[in-house]
């Protein structure tokens, strides 16, 4: 073995002398520069979840339907016939903003190899974004660069992007946020896992050759940017939709049948994390030699090939003796595949290079024994948010040119740009396209169909940590809702800025407590996802950013509730309790007054619960004509949303509402546990009657038709805009702030 | 009874759907044939879909040409059965010389994905020997390079022969340039041979193929095909 590392080099790593010394105790004796980088990745917040650990233990991971909950790949739930939905949601930011392109792309590449890694095919993806202000070059140039790569990828694998969100706010421009989901469907009693067992098992490295791309990409995802944030572009990895594509036909062929014992996708530190995992996880060991590794370049050293993040790539552990399967199906996808080691009962992960041990190192030691801290937390001096009322703000004098200016701004307008950009239609199962609450695609014949959102609200969680995250929860079931499906399981990203900040801490943990909350009283379990810190760049951190993925079923998708107006003569309700006047950190706010201030409205849980149990009565009788839920913008939001379908046709609307005191409040507020439903007159009665039993107040508040949406207010019209001239500022100002 | 084959390249991601679309107008058999096969023996007709064979490396369609299963599929073109092609298809089978034009990028420069109205334009092809001209349909169109381009004489000739068998179109049926969403000249969507047995479309008729999925109106053209194979 090489010289001893010094802790100059750990430090130089992201290590501190605490861990460089908790290192040579694990091994007993100092490591050498290999295993010291190994560590590094390892070790690495990206990696070793160590400042997240013991809060994400509070999370409600189980349920009657759960098959998979965190720990794997990805989550499994139970879905009925036989089959599991098999999902999961994380970030790529910091390669998104020193590469937007590639750095979004494989994003979507890594997500994917972490479902069809569990055996499952993946049929649907959906992404959420956060950029800063299109009024600046730089992040029109990461926002479409993004979109572009996603869209490259998931587009080039096959496989639709039916849903997601994107929103603007200063605090993203010098970090985006890209996270995205996979869901994939698989048999509930083949889901595979990377569980290493049996020793003398070969380990097989398949997929794309490696080379020396997105080397150290985990311990870069794990440090705050600076000014020479660019500089650090050759650790983004480069994707090849193409291969993965391939690889993916591969290894679903090859889990047909049961040659494997287990696979693990090589993503974030590449074979030394999969290696390491794969073997701890099944309480062996694993010997390579990385002589056997295909490489895509010459006279790659050890530290190279071990830290390798060239995508594209999987490690199998193959059954003895059926190693020629395994060439028959990578031969006919023309992939390379070779053995190169076997696992080991010694619990060390042991890599031979050129003749010599290159590191020798317990497996265990890489990964349950990372260090877990419990970081101080304190609450910030600002808390908390002074409440805003309109008592606060200037009356609006032109309603129309307000509702106008918020259907076409940054928060609202359509996003058309973006998912048209997304192949939402291949496999033929999207029933439900993106610009709904919720995106939904059936089983082919199955009357199933698998509803999904993912949802957050920074500005929010900013003003209020523990609101924040209860509401990201409950908005993100109430979309579930609102197209008729019961939610089974969530998935979730949390985007920090650096926990080594008190405040920061707090916020976190205060977000975790209201997302336990909403979750433990909407009766959704956590099954896995991701955590990203030190989202912080020249001292400035993000938003506190969760972002919830929730899945839900309809057990009949021809009962989908529609999410556009379906006909002249509808009538239009609200449902949900009265007073959802909130405006703190409101759209309103931030795009007619400029102010990200303020706190988020007050979650009603109990409410919530109400609402979607209704809502799912409604479609399931089939008294729902359209439904929509009510957040950003409020009831005037989802007025707009609901006129335009995405087949191009549109229908207007007359809002009709009673209002006492300022309007602002009733059109724009964000109250929760609120939607807008149109009703065919004739099954009016019946859920005014559904309501009532559930439990959930229902207004009437106008109806559907005419060539212009209009609003009225106390009997007069203070609204009257056409749909010609709405349809053009809600479907294309996006775009256009886009490509300026 | 007809047989389809439904040809699969390395990239290729529209093949069930395809299939399944197949199977579910015609109710007859298709199977998947995939591009290493030598021969299309047994196959009535042939259905080239979408996708991105090879990765579209080099370019869309361009190496896919040079996959063993093109051999038959140039005989079976030659024999006068019918071969169709769907989105990546159109763009294999104007690389194999099958097919007239090529593709340039869209001129957004992005990949567009939403519905599109085409107009019916010539019933003297597979996927439209069951249409009447002057018919307009819905269905999605998904694709990054549906920029269809000819030489003037070319597309003159096109023109003059009725080879245009789709043309993108508004709501009222005017082939406008709103109405274009790649910027393909005379917003040609869809095009057929001279002997009109090869024809293809940039659109997804295997997108609109059931009322669940937006629309049905891509069951014509599939009806047209197994029309045209048992004529």
């Amino acid at each position: 073995m090489r010289d001893a590392a010094t802790l100059e080099a750990a430090l130089a790593s992201g290590l501190s002398t605490e861990e460089f010394r908790q290192i040579g105790t694990l091994l007993g004796r100092p490591p050498n520069p290999t295993e010291l980088g190994m560590f590094s990745a390892m070790w690495s917040e990206h990696c070793s979840y160590k400042s997240s650990r013991r809060h994400l233990a509070r999370f409600p991971t189980e349920s009657p339907r759960v098959i998979e909950g965190p720990g794997e790949n990805a989550g499994a739930v139970d879905i009925g016939h036989g089959l599991a939905a098999v999902f999961k949601v994380e970030s790529h930011n910091h390669p998104t903003f020193i590469e937007p392109f590639q750095g979004a792309a494989t994003g979507v590449g890594g997500i994917l190899r972490d479902i069809f890694t569990m055996g499952a095919r993946p049929v649907a993806l959906m992404n959420s974004l956060r950029f800063g202000p299109l009024s600046l070059p730089k992040n029109r140039a990461l926002f479409t660069g993004a979109v572009a790569g996603i869209a490259n990828y998931g587009n080039s694998m096959g496989i639709p992007t039916i849903g997601g969100e994107v929103f603007f706010e200063d605090c993203y421009s010098l970090n985006p946020l890209v996270n995205a989901f996979a869901l994939g469907i698989a048999p509930a009693d083949r889901i595979f896992r990377a569980r290493a067992e049996a020793p003398g098992s070969p380990v097989w490295c398949v997929g794309s050759k490696t080379g020396r791309d997105g080397i150290h990409g985990a311990s870069m995802a794990s440090a705050a940017f600076d000014e020479e944030a660019e500089a650090k572009r050759p650790t983004v990895q480069v994707g090849d939709p193409f291969l993965e594509k391939l690889l993916m036909e591969a290894c679903l062929e090859l889990m047909q049948g049961d040659a494997l014992i287990a696979v693990q996708d090589m993503g974030a530190a590449g074979l030394t994390c999969s290696t390491s995992e794969v073997a701890s996880r099944g309480g062996a060991g694993v010997e390579i030699d990385l002589d056997h590794v295909a490489q895509r370049e010459t006279g790659m050293n050890a530290y190279e090939i071990m830290l390798s993040e060239s995508q594209e790539r999987m490690l199998l552990v193959v059954r003895s003796g059926r190693e020629a399967e395994v060439t028959r199906i990578f031969d006919k996808w023309d992939l390379d595949a070779a053995p190169i080691g076997s696992v080991s009962g010694d619990g060390l992960l042991r890599v031979r290079h050129q003749g010599q041990v290159a590191a020798e190192v317990p497996c265990r030691a890489l990964t349950d024994d990372a260090p877990a801290f419990d970081r101080p937390a304190a609450r910030p001096s600002w808390w908390p948010s002074p409440e805003v009322t309109p008592a606060d703000l200037p009356e609006p004098t032109d309603w129309n040119a307000v509702v106008r200016e918020l259907a076409g701004s940054p928060e609202l307008a359509s996003r058309r740009f973006v998912y048209e950009q997304y192949d939402h239609m291949v496999r033929s199962d999207t029933v439900v396209r993106p610009g709904g609450d919720a995106g939904v695609v059936r089983i082919k014949g199955k009357e199933l169909g698998i509803a999904m959102t993912l949802d957050g609200n920074g500005r929010y969680t900013a003003r209020d940590p523990r609101r924040g995250g209860a509401l990201a929860v409950a908005e993100a079931c109430r979309n579930l809702a609102a197209v008729g499906a019961t939610p089974v399981g969530a998935t979730n990203c949390l985007n920090f800025g650096n926990p080594e900040r008190p405040e920061i801490m707090w916020e976190f943990t205060e977000a975790i407590a209201g997302m336990t909350e909403a979750l433990e009283a909407l009766a959704v379990p956590i099954t896995g996802g991701n955590v990203s810190f030190y989202n912080e760049t020249e001292g400035q951190n993000i938003f506190p950013t969760p972002v919830v993925g929730v899945v839900g079923v309809l057990d009949d998708a021809t009962r989908r509730i529609a999410q556009h107006f379906a006909a002249a003569g509808d009538l239009l309700f609200l449902a949900g309790p009265e007073g959802g006047d909130a405006l703190g950190a409101s759209a309103f706010l931030k795009e007619h007054h400029g102010r990200t201030d303020g706190r988020p409205p007050k979650p009603d849980l109990d409410a919530e619960v109400r609402l979607g149990a209704f809502l799912r009565a409604a479609g399931a009788a089939g008294l729902a004509a359209s439904a929509r839920d009510l957040s950003e913008g409020g009831l005037a939001a989802a007025a707009v949303e609901s006129l335009f379908a995405p087949d191009g046709s549109r229908l207007g609307a007359e809002l009709q509402v009673e209002c006492a005191g300022r309007l602002e409040g009733t059109l724009l507020g964000e109250g929760p546990a609120r939607a807008l439903l149109s009703v065919r007159p004739g099954d009016a009665e019946a859920l005014a009657a559904l309501a009532a039993r559930e439990g959930v107040p229902l207004a009437a508040v106008g109806s559907v038709g005419g060539d212009a949406l209009r609003i009225r207010v106390n009997g007069s019209r203070i609204v009257s805009l056409d749909l010609d001239g709405l349809a053009d500022v809600f479907r294309n100002s996006l775009g256009r702030m886009a490509l300026a | 009874m007809a047989r389809f084959a439904v040809l699969v390249f390395p990239g290729t991601n529209c093949e069930g759907d395809v299939l399944h679309a197949i199977e579910a107008v015609t109710g007859q058999p298709a199977a998947l044939v995939w591009h290493k096969e030598g021969s299309l023996d047994g196959f009535d007709a042939a259905v080239v879909p979408g996708g991105f064979a090879h990765g579209d490396y080099l370019r869309a369609g361009g190496l896919a040409r040079f996959s063993p299963v093109m051999e038959p599929l140039i005989e079976m073109a030659e024999s006068g059965r019918a071969v169709v092609g769907i989105c990546n298809g159109f763009q294999i089978l104007q690389e194999a010389g099958l097919l007239p034009g090529a593709m340039l990028r869209n001129v957004s420069l992005s990949y567009v994905c939403r519905d599109v109205r085409l107009r019916v334009e010539a019933n003297s092809s597979p996927l439209t020997c069951g249409l009447a001209p002057g018919t307009t349909l819905r269905m999605p169109v998904g694709h990054a390079e549906g920029n269809f381009r000819a030489d003037d004489d070319v597309l003159e000739a096109l023109e003059a022969d009725e080879q245009v068998i789709f043309r993108y179109c508004d709501d009222g049926g005017e082939a406008s340039d709103a109405a274009n969403p790649n910027g393909s000249r005379n917003n040609i969507a869809g095009v057929r041979n001279a002997r009109g047995n090869v024809a293809a479309l940039m659109p997804h008729p295997d997108r609109a193929y059931e009322e669940a999925l937006g629309g049905v109106d891509g069951c014509r053209l599939f009806e047209s095909l197994h029309r045209f194979t048992e004529s």
